[in-house]
């Protein structure tokens, strides 16, 4: 057993998480006979072999950076939003609506226009299941998933039945934005050889920096914190628990619109028929799990990512397996997350250092007695 | 077309498409009721879904008829060798249920397809030889009117399902074993103190949830996939899910639930044969269920239906 300090534990839980996931992941290649380390190695060569492939793992990097922070915010208040992908559908199709409706306005109005609009568009959607989960009880969870499909059945209807004909170039596909509306900079493209990267990945960035001020040094942020920590102690100190609930969910919800507007403005630059939930929804939730909530935890792990979903690809070409083997290890990835009370008893804490309180208030609650009871506790 | 001949058609599709439903939900009713949240349900149809259309593909020359049955049976296995994974993290390891759930459900797809591609080397499987097909009661189906509309070239798993179902409630309102799996899932303190062993009846409703799931998943990709891709699944299990919540986690509302469920799934398909639905877009049809979830559960439920301990760990003290 080794013994460490709480700060260095909250540092190797994910490392140890992440060899973990490898580590199944090379196991199953290990059973189809296919080479883990071959693998692993034209992943790496995939993903950050060349300048291009460094700005597409980047491109991957950016929408993951807005709903990892969106996922993180909601969880900071409490609640799971797993509605991430139906929030970020809802920008994209938002932004992309917006860039093809007013493809002649100069630059410095139709952008941020289209960007502001997909991200209302995301804020809306998330703030159905905050008003619900606010003034009728109704489970996040469940209000999400189901709102996921209502976005992903009507996104292909708004294309093909509402937007004006003339949007479209097929049945399954807009045409693509104007270039008064695009994210895309022709001077970062070139620096990255010629990949889709974009000035997104910059928002993206300050996104980091912003989310990290408004939940460490508003008063909203610690309204936000404070009632994920004790919604009745929040409450007792005169804070109105609805108001941050639906707020926290209504930040969530624009961010992961935000993340839907990088693809639409950004890396496609049109909208096309979507099958099944965005991916980036699922994996940010990931992101953020692996990253602990945190902003440098948010962009190194969205960064990981990427190098998985990118070097993916270049796997399935250099050696000839299958990509799906990036979701293994993904999945494996967060389930070790979920399961860090295990990892966490290979280590001993060492004797409490000087607590510094991070509990922002510290109203006296009776809430801890209820849970225990004889027997055990939940 | 007649009106006994469109009715026949209304029923016959809805219970093709609300006996995956029925099962699965069913699946969920045992492991909420015993406190484990399971968002997991939709990764566990996709493997059933998965292994049995693997089985149908390998065993239809051998088995003939008999395959999807068989394979059904090997679904439900599966799904409960799979769910061990999340029985696994809730129960023993303390994960938080919902993302174990979501693993599962990020798991189960990504493995499933890695599988299809590493043994038959492409992104999809051949549609199967052998599927549930349709069954004529003997007799029944001669009864006019409700013979033609209930009992001819209709699901005979549907009728399964809803046997089942009645079956289901009797086991978790009747037996000591659902008394136990009920007491586990409302107050496992309580529980263990009169010498319930909390996580043996809690391993008991996830796996019952794997083992119904996995049937669910099973008969979804024999009796209306007929093979399959990574888009096989899509949604089925947290459809089920919502008919579990709005079944208020009894087995026979469940399956009333799924049913309803699978008739709005059905009129999306057939509403274009249908007269007056044909007009309506099917996207108010696709999305009708998950609308319909969220007005039942602000309406009707607040958050005190569920039970009382579904969603949080038991930590037996030493």
């Amino acid at each position: 057993m080794l013994k460490v300090s709480q700060r260095t534990r909250q540092i190797l839980v994910p490392l140890i998480s992440i060899l973990a996931g490898f580590l199944i992941g090379a196991i199953v290649m290990l059973i189809f006979s296919y080479s883990p380390l071959q693998a692993y190695g034209s992943m790496i060569k995939g993903s950050l072999g060349t300048m291009a492939s460094i700005g597409e793992t980047l491109r991957q990097a950016t929408p993951l950076i807005f709903t990892a922070l969106g996922f993180s915010i909601a969880n900071s208040a409490g609640f799971f939003n797993i509605g991430l992908s139906g929030q970020a559908l809802a920008g994209w199709v938002g932004s992309v609506w917006v860039a093809l409706a007013f493809p002649n306005l100069p630059t410095f109005i139709l952008l941020p226009l289209a960007i502001i609009v997909g991200a209302a568009a995301g804020a809306l959607m998330g703030a159905i299941p905050g008003f619900l989960r606010a003034f009728f009880g109704t489970s996040e969870v469940i209000v999400t998933i189901m709102l996921n499909y209502v976005m992903l059945y009507s996104s292909t209807y708004m294309m093909q039945s509402v937007m004006p004909k003339s949007f479209r170039v097929s049945q399954d596909a807009t045409k693509t934005i104007s270039s008064h509306a695009t994210l895309h900079v022709n001077w970062l493209s070139n620096m990255f050889g010629g990949s889709r990267v974009h000035f997104g990945l910059f928002l993206a960035l300050i996104a980091l920096v912003v989310v990290w001020m408004i939940m460490k040094k508003t008063t909203l942020g610690f309204e936000i914190r404070s009632v994920g920590l004790n919604p009745y102690g929040s409450e007792y100190a005169g804070m109105s628990s609805k108001k941050t609930i639906i707020m926290s969910m209504v930040l969530s919800g624009t961010l992961a619109g935000l993340g839907g507007v990088m693809e639409g403005l950004g890396t496609y630059q049109n909208f096309f028929i979507q099958t099944a939930s965005l991916s980036i929804g699922f994996d940010g939730m990931a992101v953020s799990l692996l990253g602990s909530g945190s902003a440098l935890g948010i962009l190194l792990s969205a960064l990981l990512f990427s190098v998985l979903k990118i070097g993916g690809l270049g796997m399935q070409t250099g050696a000839g397996v299958p990509f799906e083997i990036v979701n293994i290890v993904i999945a494996s990835i967060i389930f070790f997350v979920a399961i860090d009370y295990v990892i966490g008893l290979l280590f001993k804490q060492k004797k409490a250092e000087k607590a510094i309180p991070e509990t922002p208030i510290a109203v006296e609650t009776t809430e801890i007695k209820q849970d225990e009871q004889e027997g055990g506790r939940l | 077309m007649n009106w006994v001949s469109m009715l026949a058609l209304i029923v016959s599709a809805t219970l093709v498409y609300s006996t995956p439903l029925i099962f699965t939900a069913l699946g969920g009713t045992f492991s909420e009721r015993g406190g484990i949240v399971n968002v997991g349900l939709e990764g566990i149809m996709v493997m059933g879904a998965f292994s049995s259309v693997i089985f149908n593909l390998t065993f239809a020359d051998t088995f003939g008829a008999a395959t999807p049955w068989l394979a059904a049976l090997v679904a439900g296995i599966v799904g409960v060798v799979f769910s061990c994974i999340h029985a696994v993290a809730t129960i023993n390891f303390r994960a938080d249920h919902i993302i174990s759930g979501t693993v599962i459900n990020l798991l189960a797809p990504a493995l499933s397809v890695f599988l299809v591609k590493a043994i038959y080397a492409k992104g999809q499987t051949d549609n199967i030889a052998q599927n549930f097909g349709y069954f004529t009661f003997p007799g029944l189906a001669k009864i006019p009117v409700l013979g033609p509309i209930f009992f001819k070239d209709t699901s005979l798993m549907a009728y399964i399902a809803i046997v089942v179902a009645f079956i289901a409630y009797w086991v978790m309102f009747k037996t000591k074993f659902g008394l136990r799996l009920r007491s586990v899932g409302e107050n496992p303190q309580a529980a263990d103190t009169l010498g319930i062993n909390v996580y043996r009846y809690r391993y008991a409703g996830v796996l019952l949830s794997g083992f119904l799931g996995g049937i669910g998943g099973a008969i979804f990709a024999q009796s209306i996939a007929g093979n399959f891709s990574v888009g096989t699944i899509v949604g089925q299990g947290y459809i089920s899910m919502a008919a579990m919540i709005f079944g208020k986690w009894n087995p026979i509302g469940a399956m009333g639930a799924a049913l309803f469920f699978g008739f709005a799934q059905s009129l999306s398909i057939i509403g274009a044969q249908l007269p007056g639905i044909s007009s309506i877009p099917s996207v108010y049809l696709q999305i009708a269920p998950y609308i319909l979830t969220i007005v039942v559960l602000v309406l009707f439920l607040g958050k005190a239906v569920a039970p009382k301990a579904d969603g949080t760990n038991y930590i037996k003290s030493k």
